[in-house]
């Protein structure tokens, strides 16, 4: 440069030299900074960052706890878990998915349906987890994967539990079935129970049993990598299972009852009166519950639930009947007790009754009447004039007060889920309800089980049991117990001044069944053991005053209910039935003789076998 | 009395490393802190590959080639190499405008020239032309410089710097400008122009904010700014690595136990995130032991450039040093969420073949300029 001779290179140098110098202090600055970075995070904030750095290598990952097994009071089983077979591929183990599913269909039956949903989950999985190709593979399918398993890397046949109901459609309203719980119901759950894929039961004793049923989750803690790619198990928590639970139904008799109810829509419901342990509960038409375990779609769950009959519907617990004549044996009971009708007092029937200052014509169900009749008769022939005259002396209220003694109106507390109370009017109900004042009119209905009244099939038997106990209420329930004191019943003790009535009112069941001129005189034919029962024929829809009930002429859905309600041996009960056939016609002609079956498969063909068996256990 | 204390031997081991000094050209002591840093670089790696030993032995032999490089360097004295350095810088000004115009796509932006056999990423080199560049230019002009010779020396840098930000690569880039600058800094630049300077920046910032940042590094800042922004996203990187280095505490997982890292939590972790790693397995203790063996490094550098014997060789020294201080202390920065996240590798240490070749050549200038201080004075 030619200005080298002006430069002072001693002064230029100690001036570069000075800036060295400062920029070793700012090496020394920077360092001290991230020393103390480094100190913040490693020393300071360690406890937060090693949790932190824990938290994200290990999942946990619940194991499903077996479900209790359910059986029969002998040890039938109703409900257990069944291992079921899925087909699962590992997409990342496999070259060619296309040519695999091409392969696979020629060993197992695959629908569209089944790839449809492959490839939906496929996009939304990563490639290591597994994708399940195919639910529950059969036997057949099984075999031969396993024979062909080395043709097909990234293919597994995974076992599980599922949930299975052998006796399929049978008693599926008292098991209920298990499906997967919904959001709801994982939001109020117990976390160490459910997990968002759980089961849950949806109805029956599925749904009321759960808390038992259910046992605790098991955790794995696995420890994943970034992606989440589980690498190995670090500790496991073993599930508990959950309870097995035994119930006092019989499978021999729901399926005598079933068979005997036949192509009927209805209810049967049987139960010991003593205790007031179910025997057998009915209620047709009966739903598939190993169709529900799967799960079905929307669309198909909709039609099942709309289908015509109600598959899903719990008729014995849920439907709400008029009851009919079957009421009569309790609220004569009432007139005698009291003393609104004497207990020799007659009247006599000519077909027609009449209120004062009514102009409509209350008939009875045979035209021109019974003649001369006291209470036995009245109640074994069915007469509705002795009982249109019984309400009218007696009134609602006091009828209401008496008839929910019994239970009318007023739910049992089984335990089930969805039992419906019925109802049992009162001049405070209609006000209460519908905002109305009482017509005496009304009351007359009510006399004969009709107007506002409406009962279970469950509860008709549960008043009946009470019936067959001289006034000792039971609660009807399906767990069976180790301690023998059954459960506490809802009601209280009904004690009658006059404990005599309580052998009269069975007295005319009795005669309703094996006298002369009884309504189910049909059923009561040579049986060694004596039958008390009532019949009933409760109208759909009401008749106009002069109108005739013709059967020919009337749709089949507005035809009468039949009901029947029974307990046997009359002086030593040990059953006691309610049987609600829908538009069955006659309680007579359709209910009796199905009531009439059950409690003879009971007691002449199960009951001591059923004895020896529960002692041998 | 054992041998090795003897006087003969101590003598004959004093005559050994003054052969490797005078003869090589070697700084033994700059050669034994690489040696230590690059040894703890391979141990890490390896257990940053999870325990596989070939992508190690690759990197070996990348270390390899540069201490090859570096006693190259060493042995060409600084007057003989000032000539070559404006012929370098324009070679690889030219390949950063061809890289611009035919480079090969790799990392998601042009950064990368494919000459057959091996690729060559021209803005690796530029780490060190542009100093040399610099050293060159400003040893020629008065110190401190002038106005008019700070505005040349600007541009100078502005230039390579404008083309390797174009490619995008934030991260070299600023490696780049900061080695230019740290000569014009060395060079005495005064405090008023350093001030105006900064001020420009400062007030350039926001235009650059809108016109001149692609849309991942506008996310990157404000992810620095905010890592729990986008937990899952943009400030994943950072809160996992951060994640690494606090977990690891006082004493570390220990060798090949590092969670964070063995997981794959840590992204990048051979690369741009290796101190992770390493922070995560061996502590605040091997933290400490890093951070001194880097600022030892520094530290003998500068000293160098302090004992240099001419304005060349100081500012070039200075310099290259300077470069390695931004550079590995950018990177902790980086990974411990003291600075954005700007894509630098850790220098020594990460796994990355331009980097550390580039590297070794400037640490054999550096022994170049200590080495041939005596022999060219007398």
């Amino acid at each position: 440069m030619k200005l080298d001779f002006l430069r002072n290179f001693a002064e230029e140098r100690r001036w570069i030299q000075g800036r060295i110098i400062l920029v070793v202090c700012l090496a020394f600055v920077i360092a001290a900074v991230l020393v103390g970075r480094m100190a913040t995070l490693q020393l300071f904030e360690y406890d937060r960052y090693a949790a932190r750095s824990q938290d994200n290598r290990i999942r946990l990952a619940p194991i499903d706890p077996p479900r209790g097994n359910i059986t029969d009071r002998r040890g039938k089983v109703l409900a257990e878990n069944r291992p079921a077979f899925n087909l699962i591929i590992v997409p990342e183990q496999v070259s060619d998915i296309n040519s695999l599913l091409r392969q696979l269909s020629a060993i197992v039956e695959l629908t569209p349906k089944d790839l449809a949903r492959f490839q939906q989950a496929r996009t939304s999985s990563r490639s290591f987890q597994e994708i399940a190709l195919k639910f529950d593979l059969t036997d057949i399918e099984v075999a031969r994967l396993a024979n062909d398993r080395h043709r097909f890397p990234g293919v597994e046949v995974q076992p599980r539990l599922t949930r299975h109901y052998p006796f399929g459609g049978s008693a599926s309203h008292v098991i209920g079935y298990v499906s997967r719980i919904n959001e709801q119901e994982l939001r109020d759950s117990d976390r160490t129970r459910y997990r968002n894929a759980s089961i849950v039961g949806k109805t029956g004793i599925e749904k009321a049993y759960e808390d038992r049923l259910q046992g605790y989750l098991g955790i794995a803690q696995i420890e994943t990598n970034a992606t989440g790619r589980p690498l190995q198990v670090l500790h496991q928590d073993h599930p508990q299972s959950g309870e097995d639970i035994q119930l006092t139904l019989d499978m021999e008799l729901q399926q005598a009852a079933e068979a005997a109810l036949g192509n009927w829509r209805g209810a049967v419901v049987a139960l010991e009166p003593q205790t007031g342990a179910i025997l057998a509960l009915v209620s047709q038409p009966v739903f598939n519950p190993n169709q529900m375990v799967a799960g079905l779609d929307q669309d198909t769950f909709q039609a099942l639930a709309n289908a015509p009959g109600q598959p899903l519907f719990n008729r014995a617990i849920s439907g709400r009947y008029p009851p009919g004549s079957v009421t009569k044996p309790f609220l004569g009971l009432a007139g005698l007790a009291t003393e609104n009708f004497g207990i020799h007092e007659t009247l006599n029937c000519t077909g027609v009754y009449n209120l004062p200052n009514v102009s409509r014509t209350w008939r009875d169900w045979r035209p021109g009447g019974h003649g001369r009749i006291g209470f036995t008769q009245s109640v074994a022939q069915s007469c509705d004039i002795y009982f249109y005259e019984l309400a009218h002396r007696m009134g609602i209220d006091l009828m209401h007060e008496w008839m929910t003694q019994f239970g009318f109106g007023q739910a049992t507390g089984i335990d089930l889920p969805s039992e419906r109370p019925g109802v049992m009017p009162s001049t405070e109900w209609k006000q209460n309800r519908l905002g109305e004042a009482w017509f005496p009119g009304e009351t007359l209905n009510v006399g004969i089980g009709q107007g506002f009244m409406l009962s279970t099939p469950l509860q008709l038997a549960s008043t009946t049991a009470m019936m067959a106990n001289r006034g000792r209420p039971i609660r009807p329930h399906l767990l069976l117990s180790d301690n023998s004191e059954p459960p506490a019943p809802e009601l209280e003790s009904l004690t009658l001044k006059d404990e005599r009535l309580w052998q009269l009112a069975i007295d005319s069941m009795v005669e309703t069944v094996h006298g002369r001129l009884g309504t189910a005189r049909a059923v009561g034919a040579d049986l060694p053991y004596k039958i008390a029962g009532k019949t009933g024929t409760a109208q759909v829809i009401g008749l106009g005053p002069d109108e005739e009930y013709d059967e020919e002429a009337i749709e089949e859905r507005f035809r009468d209910h039949a009901v029947f309600i029974a307990f046997a041996p009359a002086d030593n009960p040990q059953i006691a039935v309610a049987v609600l056939v829908e538009n069955g016609g006659s309680g007579s002609a359709t209910a009796a003789p199905i009531g009439a079956s059950v409690i003879n498969t009971w007691l002449t063909d199960l009951e001591g076998w059923d004895e020896l068996s529960l002692q041998s256990d | 009395m054992s041998l090795a204390s003897s006087p003969i031997n101590r003598t004959a081991r004093t005559a050994s490393t003054r052969l490797i000094q005078r003869i090589l050209h070697l700084d033994m002591f700059l050669l034994t802190l690489l040696a230590l840093l690059t040894g703890i670089g391979v141990v890490v790696l390896y257990s940053a590959f999870g325990g596989q030993i070939e992508p190690v032995k690759d990197h070996l032999a990348r270390v390899a080639f540069g201490v090859v490089i570096m006693v190259v360097f060493a042995q060409i004295p600084p007057a003989r190499l000032a000539p070559w350095a404006p012929v370098l810088f324009g070679t690889i000004l030219a390949f950063l405008i061809a890289v611009l115009v035919m480079g090969q796509f790799g990392g998601g932006a042009r950064r990368w020239l494919d000459f057959g056999i091996i690729q060559f990423q021209p803005s690796e080199v530029m780490k060190l032309a542009l100093p040399l560049m610099m050293a060159w230019f400003l040893a020629r002009t008065p110190i401190p410089p002038t106005f008019r010779i700070t505005a040349i020396g600007l541009l100078l840098i502005a230039i390579p710097v404008g083309l390797i930000g174009l490619q995008p690569d934030l991260g070299t880039a600023l490696v780049v400008g900061a080695a230019g600058a740290s000569v014009l800094f060395l060079a005495g630049l005064r405090w008023r122009y350093l001030l105006l300077l900064f001020g420009l920046i400062a007030s350039a910032a926001p235009v650059m904010w809108i016109f001149g940042m692609q849309a991942y590094q506008r996310a990157r800042v404000l992810t620095f700014l905010d890592p729990n922004r986008d937990p899952l996203g943009a400030g994943y990187n950072i809160i996992q690595s951060q994640i690494a280095i606090g977990s690891g505490g006082l004493y570390g997982k220990g060798w090949l136990n590092g969670t964070q890292a063995h997981l794959d939590f840590i992204p990048e972790r051979h690369t741009d995130f290796v101190f992770s790693v390493f922070a995560e397995e061996f502590g605040f203790l091997g933290v400490i032991a890093v951070l001194t063996l880097y600022l030892a490094i520094i530290c003998r550098g500068l000293w160098i450039a302090h004992q240099a014997q001419d304005h060349f060789a100081r500012l070039l020294a200075g310099g290259i040093t300077m470069t390695f201080l931004v550079y590995s202390f950018v990177n902790i920065g980086m990974v411990s969420g003291v600075l954005p996240v700007v894509g630098l590798p850790l220098p020594l240490i990460s796994y990355g073949g331009s980097s550390i070749v580039t590297l070794m050549a400037g640490f054999g200038i550096l022994m170049s300029i200590h080495s041939h201080r005596r022999m060219w004075s007398t």
